[in-house]
């Protein structure tokens, strides 16, 4: 098998066997992108000196043995909008094209602290406002299944890389579904932390009530992995949550008696007919393996997509005035005035985020705060128990990470309804705050198809067993994507 | 025309912390520009604000101290407007629910005493400082920002309406400095600007409603507060004698140089903030425990103080203001009277007199003093001890104010012990009869001012020593008996 197809316990074989050094994984990788990034520009940034010197550091440490985890030597692409020491990172915006941070984000320190090797920044929609990559100024990003369907996002740069083998892990983040639906379209895994698990500390805000950083990879196991070494209090994230033990593995055994709720509002008529089979087989998998299958009702979950909107364009006009050219970033040389000058800096910023400023600028104003803010703050907190109630029916809960799989790169398609429609399985898990994990359960047609179980805030063990137990249940073996395979994907 | 005035003032105060309220900054004053900067309060993309426990006990010292009810839950709230010094384009403060509300301060004001309402407390950030630099002859002219002071801590304090002139409103905030000097919550330093103010004015006829009102900013000392206010009051009285009161609320801003204040703009076309709750920054619970531990641990404040020196000390009205009210001067009274067992009236006398009168001359404060109130109470002692005159006493006072040398050595050096003993003095006396035979007939003749000056020959020649008391008795007794010699009923 290739090495691009290997998961990261295999490649923790070699390198422990010295079967391959860091140094040469990590050419292996470069060659890769090398070779398959200038179809998919999944990379806006390649770091690759950076990549090499952290290669050779992790086969001392490998050499001594001294602080080598299950990541040292393993290559990580990690998500534009994350910043990164020396690393400029564009957050996929004209506005920041020469920004490079003076900090690394506590995910990257923790990273490097393991002996990970960072391969480089991924693309993303501008400022992860987005679905498609539509909206990176550096072009988008395909499908790798099929090159004239979108790859998703924001977090497609990532799902790319990992889809493709051009790197085995990768960092996304999610304020509405941005590492879960691109992971859905391009068949790969990925997790958003419950919120407060994973440090926001150097993520780029969207909006940051919302915004959690996750992993993303090409199993069960690989996900874990990552998010394990992510995890974890972070005293410069006030948000951050308490510190809990570490998981030494994900739990196995039984899935017998486990309550899987199906939430009917997640099951309705916009959901393509095959997506819903394929999430339904995974179902009676679960069934067939001893969970009880539950079907509920969640009805806050109608006004998921209106509260979404609502709160994370209100919350991203605030996040984004700092791009006013003063400090950072682009500064325009026209306008007579600062103020002129910051207009002119700001005329920088693609559509869809001036789009969302200028919405959610309107959601605060103060004429609106109350019908608009306040009220979306009242759906959350009722959300918030709809969704505890639930709990207390059912240990998680299964769903498909999106009605259809990835559509085509028209302009039609990319329409806010057909966006719309992806985000509102996503949306409910940002914000209600708890974990979601989303995994491939097959094709339609030729392009992947994702399955999502949410679990309670803090429950993700439940996320990863599950899962790695459909994956061991159903053998799949990831095998790339390389643009044009049709289906091959998995092997039965 | 008869008019009244109603005054509010929102006062600012930089917290004294030793790091910023968000990050770990130093937040030294008068560093060079941009030294003390970091990722956080620079606002970089992806840094993330980390409350500083020691500002919300400063401010909640303040608030206890204020008599405000203290929030159980408190939190942030964004406040979005474009500026070069606001790094993050919002200003993170507190308006939904703010540490603080509904207190109030007892005010000594001219006509007397009276509570202030202190309407609420809140936390917030500094914006950095812009400096602009006007065209010239060979640039354009630009604007420099330095960030050192982003991210400072500010406490709000917002008063009620209740002030009626410009001297309440600067009495009100010398009593808020000097409370907030006495919790050390601050430096309280105007001309460094870790105190502002900015204040609401407006004027009303009597039993009318109030009046529209102005925001006046830029009141940068206790003299431009109450120049500004004076000229507002003026300013919108003539306006309402002359039947055109204002009819919008508008804000101005003192201008020092030409002394008058200067239109800025309407209230209506003020920016529209958009306040809502600062989502990086989770609510803060306010352990009731933690304010009790804080409420037990507030010193004695001025006003209590001040109440006490009446009761305790029975000190007149104006030196148990003048002493509470100065944090300094009531630790070093109290610590006098520690060594002193005299009346405390004399402690405040000579502070209040002799001691401030030096202390002024030099422009410097009770802490700079080079004697201690030991040296105090020891040269009051003497004076009681009528071991020297009152004129020594002030002698020896300058000479320890200067030097620092402890009253009793300079008055053995220099010998400035009084004379006491009848007999040295008639010896003095005597001479002084005998030397000016002039004065001696012009006494005789009836002229009761010639022993002025014989008084004076005799301080003279003992350097001012000789007990003025038994001087005039001796004197008088000596002359007496000169007289019945010249009579011959000797
Ligand atoms: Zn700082």
């Amino acid at each position: 098998m290739e090495i691009a197809e290997l998961n990261v316990a295999a490649l923790r074989k070699m390198l422990d066997r010295r079967e391959i050094s860091a140094v040469e994984l990590t050419n292996y990788y470069l060659d890769r992108i090398a070779q398959l990034d200038p179809d998919f520009r999944a990379f806006i940034t390649v770091s690759r000196e950076q990549a090499l010197r952290m290669a050779s550091a992790a086969d001392q440490k490998l050499a001594t043995g001294e602080g080598a985890t299950a990541l040292t030597g393993i290559p990580v692409a990690v998500k534009d909008n994350i910043c990164t020491n020396g690393i400029r990172t564009t957050c996929a915006s004209r506005l920041l094209a020469d920004f490079t941070p003076i900090f690394d984000a506590t995910v990257v320190a923790k990273l490097k602290q393991v002996g990970a090797v960072l391969l480089g920044k991924t693309n993303l929609d501008e400022f992860a406002m987005g679905s498609s990559t539509k909206e990176s100024a550096y072009g988008l990003t395909p499908n790798p299944w099929d090159r004239r369907h979108v790859s998703g996002g924001s977090s497609s740069g990532s799902a790319v890389a990992v889809a493709t083998g051009m790197v085995p892990l990768a960092l996304g983040s999610d304020t509405g579904g941005s590492i879960r639906q691109p992971a859905a379209f391009c068949g790969v895994w990925g997790l958003k932390p419950t919120y407060g698990r994973v440090s926001r500390y150097g993520l780029v805000p969207y909006a940051p009530s919302l915004d959690q950083i996750g992993p993303i990879g090409r199993s069960t196991e690989d996900i874990f992995l990552l998010d394990r070494c992510i995890a974890g209090y972070d005293p410069l994230d006030p948000t951050s949550l308490p510190e809990q033990a570490a998981a030494a593995g994900i739990v196995t055994g039984s899935l017998r008696g486990l309550k899987v709720g199906l939430p009917r509002e997640l099951f309705g008529d916009s959901l393509a007919m095959g997506v819903k089979e394929r999430v339904m087989a995974v179902a009676r998998e679960l069934a067939a393996a001893g969970c009880i299958l539950t079907e509920l009702s969640l009805p806050s979950l109608q006004y998921a997509l209106p509260t979404y909107y609502l709160l994370a364009y209100a919350e991203a006009s605030s996040s984004m005035a700092r791009y006013d050219g003063v400090r950072h970033g682009k500064r325009a040389c026209s306008g007579s005035d600062v103020t002129g000058m910051m207009t002119a800096t700001r005329q920088e910023l693609g559509t869809e985020v001036k789009r969302r400023i200028l919405l959610g600028t309107y959601f605060l104003g103060k004429d609106c705060y109350d019908d608009y803010y306040v009220r979306a703050q009242q759906v959350r907190t009722w959300m918030k128990a709809d969704f505890a109630a639930a709990f207390t029916e059912c240990d998680l809960l299964l769903s498909p990470t999106t009605a259809t799989p990835a559509f085509t790169i028209d302009e039609e398609a990319l329409d806010e309804r057909a966006l719309a429609l992806t985000e509102c399985y996503t949306v409910a898990a940002n914000l209600t705050g708890i974990p979601a994990l989303t995994f491939p359960c097959g094709f339609l047609n030729h392009l992947p198809v994702g399955a999502q179980l949410m679990a309670p805030a803090g429950a993700e063990q439940r996320l990863f067993q599950v899962a790695s137990h459909w994956e061991a249940a159903t053998k799949r073996q990831t095998r790339c994507a390389q643009g044009d395979q049709k289906g091959a994907f998995y092997e039965l | 025309m008869n008019y009244e005035t109603v005054i509010g003032l929102e006062v600012h105060v930089q917290l004294k912390t030793k790091s910023k309220l968000w990050c770990g900054c130093a937040t030294t004053f008068g560093a060079a520009p941009n030294s003390q900067v970091c990722p956080v309060c620079l606002g970089l993309p992806g840094s993330l604000p980390v409350l500083n426990q020691k500002a919300v006990e400063l401010g909640v010292r303040t608030g206890l101290a204020l008599n405000c009810t203290i929030a159980v839950c408190c939190r942030f709230d964004r406040k979005q407007y474009f500026y070069p010094d606001l790094p993050k384009g919002y200003q993170i403060t507190q308006f939904h629910q703010p540490l603080g509300r509904g207190g109030w301060v007892e005010v000594p004001f001219a006509a007397g005493q009276r509570r202030v309402g202190i309407t609420e407390i809140h936390l917030e950030e500094e914006a950095g400082r812009t400096a602009h630099f006007p065209p010239e002859a060979d640039n354009p002219g630009y604007s420099l920002v330095d960030y050192n002071r982003s991210g400072l801590p500010l406490l709000e304090i917002v008063t009620a309406p209740e002030l009626r002139s410009p001297e309440e409103a600067r009495t009100m905030l010398e009593t808020l400095k000097v409370l907030l000097e006495e919790l050390e919550v601050t430096d309280g330093k105007m001309e460094e600007g870790s105190l502002r103010c900015d204040a609401n004015l407006s004027v009303h006829r009597p039993g009318e409603p109030l009046g529209k009102r102005v925001e006046l900013k830029n009141l940068n000392s206790f003299r431009a507060m109450e120049a500004a206010l004076a000229f507002e009051a003026g300013r919108q009285g003539v306006l309402l004698t002359n039947g055109a009161p204002l009819d919008r609320e508008e804000a101005r801003t003192w201008n020092e140089a030409k002394r008058k204040t200067v239109f800025m703009r309407f209230k209506e076309q003020a920016t529209d903030y958009r306040y809502f709750p600062e989502p990086d920054l989770p609510p803060v619970s306010i352990d009731g425990q933690w304010v009790e531990r804080l409420a037990a641990g507030l010193p004695e404040l001025p006003e209590a103080r001040r109440g006490r020196y009446l009761r305790e000390f029975r000190l007149p009205a104006d030196d148990a203001l003048l002493l509470s009210k100065n944090k300094a001067a009531a630790v070093f009274f109290e610590a006098v009277l520690g060594f002193y067992n005299g009346e405390a009236k004399t402690v405040s006398n000579w502070m209040l007199g002799d001691v401030t009168r030096l202390l002024k001359e030099e422009k410097i404060g009770f802490t700079d003093l080079k004697f201690g109130p030991e040296d105090l109470a020891a040269l009051l002692s003497f004076l009681d001890r009528n071991e020297i005159s009152g004129k020594i006493a002030k002698i020896v006072l300058a000479e320890m104010f200067q030097t620092g040398t402890p009253p009793a050595a300079i008055i053995h050096a220099r010998g400035l012990f009084q004379i006491n003993d009848p007999q040295a003095i008639k010896a003095l006396v005597l001479e002084t009869l005998a030397a000016n035979g002039e004065a001696v007939r012009a006494y005789k003749s009836g002229k009761e001012k010639a022993v002025a000056f014989l008084v004076g020959d005799v301080m003279r020649k003992s350097k001012g020593r000789v007990n003025p008391e038994l001087l005039d008795r001796i004197l008088k007794f000596e002359l007496a008996v000169d007289e019945i010699k010249d009579i011959g009923l000797d």
